[in-house]
């Protein structure tokens, strides 16, 4: 992990509002992220991480500015791009009735992979998910859902990957063996990581960078320790307390 | 581990059979599902054929009119598949917190819809086979008694059937699911208008009007055309096919619309969650 890589995405001035002449759900974001990077976004609830997330999956078009992945406009050029890119997030899931063997094969197959069915195998077992593989979603417990969705996420083998609280259902065990499969593909491949989560240890210890969002702007961002340093905090709790509390003007 | 994705584009047919697979594997193993191919057309057919049974004993019954009121209950149950089809395969997405998956795949809306074409196609087919031939061995009628030219009505039915159901999810979309009542629903709202059991001639002369601008109305028009006078209605069918050109078209026109505003103002995201 470093993220000394090219730069994958790049957000200028992006800002969105759901309803004309409403507040700002994100406003006037800048952003960059590297191959071979892990930045973890983190705020309370409303501070927009999720919003600014949508808009890089093309899921929402800004308002202002843009955001360029691989170097393409995400709003024109989506489907240059989502092939190389992919999301997932504990509010989602997939259908019930199938198991999960059949929905990563349905997914391989909708992210056009040359061999889908080798790559659901590998999947299978890089995620130690070979015991359950031909069990029904809708029999599965919480955390084996929320492994499932990862192994969906990368079912494309993705360059960029968004994940929403990836490790929020999972026990302390599997949080770990999640983040070191990550931590591996990032150092090996490359693969540029940005995601949400309000653990806040687990974000001092998995990413090289860390943007804290208050009222849809980036409040403070940089390493754990530059953050802490800056903030005069013991930890990232603390910062995130202070950051998190602070009106207009504390952006740095 | 690069196995690759290649850039998916319009016309790349494993994102086309991914959706498939999982619609095949859906119904493979659903009772429900399966039942909803075949029960209620099969209800629907004894109900109509018993009828049928019976108005064959009155004298003055026509013979051609008892044939009609079958033929027209087997394509009036494909119109309504073809458009149920598309609708509740939408709304199965949503049901099961999968639709922003799709959405963030490399596919457009347009695989999604044309999947749901081929899969509905493949429902319609099924079904209108066995409705077929059962009323073949219980009832006698021979579907195809209208002649090969049915299909080319069939064709209009279907069209019209996807149309609508492409319309309906357009309308979930933007509505929410407060409006999945209209998957099961909208297509009743067309049904006094579409002249199925009954000649237009007889409807009041507003429905009369209204039924002009409904395809189905000059699919069972020329259906019974067919039946008495033997040859083949083809301005009725011109006039079918002209109308689903236009509602196809809207129907596409409303649908690429809700997605063009549900990406500024966002409230797909809520669908399902």
């Amino acid at each position: 992990m470093g993220g000394s890589g090219e730069k994958v995405l790049v957000s200028e001035k992006v800002s969105k509002r759901y309803l004309p002449g409403g507040p700002f759900a994100v406003k006037e974001v800048d952003l960059s992220l590297h191959a071979g990077e892990v930045v973890s976004m983190v705020g309370p609830n409303g501070a927009g991480k999720s919003t600014l997330v949508q808009m890089m999956l093309g899921l929402l078009i800004p308002d202002g500015g843009s955001i360029r992945i691989f170097g393409q406009d995400v709003v024109a050029d989506r489907r240059r791009i989502a092939h190389r890119i992919n999301y997932a997030s504990t509010d989602l899931s997939l259908p019930y009735a199938l198991t999960v063997r059949e929905n990563l094969l349905t997914y391989a197959l909708i992210y056009n992979m040359k061999k889908p069915r080798e790559r659901v195998s590998r999947l299978l077992s890089l995620l130690g998910l070979e015991s359950f593989a031909d069990r029904k979603v809708g029999a599965l417990s919480t955390g084996q859902v929320a492994r499932m969705g990862i192994a969906k996420a990368l079912v494309n083998d993705p360059e960029i990957l968004f994940l929403d609280e990836p490790t929020a259902t999972l026990d302390p065990e599997v949080s770990a063996q999640l983040r070191q499969l990550l931590a591996e593909m990032v150092r090996e491949r490359g693969m540029a990581l940005l995601y949400t989560s309000h653990n806040m240890r687990e974000v001092e210890r998995f990413s090289d960078r860390i943007l804290l969002m208050r009222e849809g702007e980036i409040a403070a961002q940089g390493t754990a320790s530059s953050l802490m340093d800056r903030y005069k905090t013991q930890d990232l709790e603390a910062l995130f307390l202070l950051v998190a509390g602070k009106k207009e003007g504390a952006v740095v | 581990m690069s196995e690759g994705p290649e850039p998916v584009s319009l016309f790349s047919w494993r994102p086309l059979a991914g959706i498939l697979y999982r619609q095949a594997v859906l119904y493979r193993r659903s009772l429900p599902r399966w039942m909803e191919i075949f029960y209620w057309p099969l209800l629907d057919l004894l109900v109509w054929g018993f009828l049928t049974l019976y108005l064959k004993r009155i004298p003055s019954f026509l013979p051609s009119a008892v044939v009609s009121l079958l033929g027209a209950l087997l394509l009036w149950d494909m119109l309504y598949r073809a458009q149920q089809g598309i609708s509740v395969m939408f709304l199965e997405e949503i049901w099961s917190r999968n639709l922003i998956h799709l959405l963030v795949a490399p596919i457009t809306p347009y695989h999604v819809v044309f999947a749901a074409i081929v899969s509905s196609f493949g429902k319609v087919l099924l079904s209108s086979t066995v409705a077929a031939t059962l009323a073949y061995f219980l009832f006698s009628f021979k579907i195809f008694s209208l002649g090969i030219d049915l299909l080319f009505f069939v064709g209009a039915l279907l069209t019209m059937g996807w149309a609508l159901g492409i319309m309906t999810t357009a309308i979930i979309l933007r509505f929410g699911q407060e409006a999945e009542v209209l998957a099961w629903g909208i297509i009743f709202l067309f049904q006094p208008f579409s002249a199925v059991f009954n000649p237009v001639a007889v409807l009041p002369p507003v429905a009369a009007t209204l039924s002009r601008f409904v395809p189905a109305s000059y699919v069972f028009e020329g259906m019974r055309s067919l039946l008495t006078v033997g040859t083949m209605p083809f301005r009725d069918l011109f006039m079918a096919y002209l109308l689903d050109a236009v509602y196809m078209a809207g129907a596409v026109f409303l649908y690429a619309g809700v997605i063009r505003r549900a990406r500024r103002r966002g409230f797909h995201l809520k669908l399902g969650s």
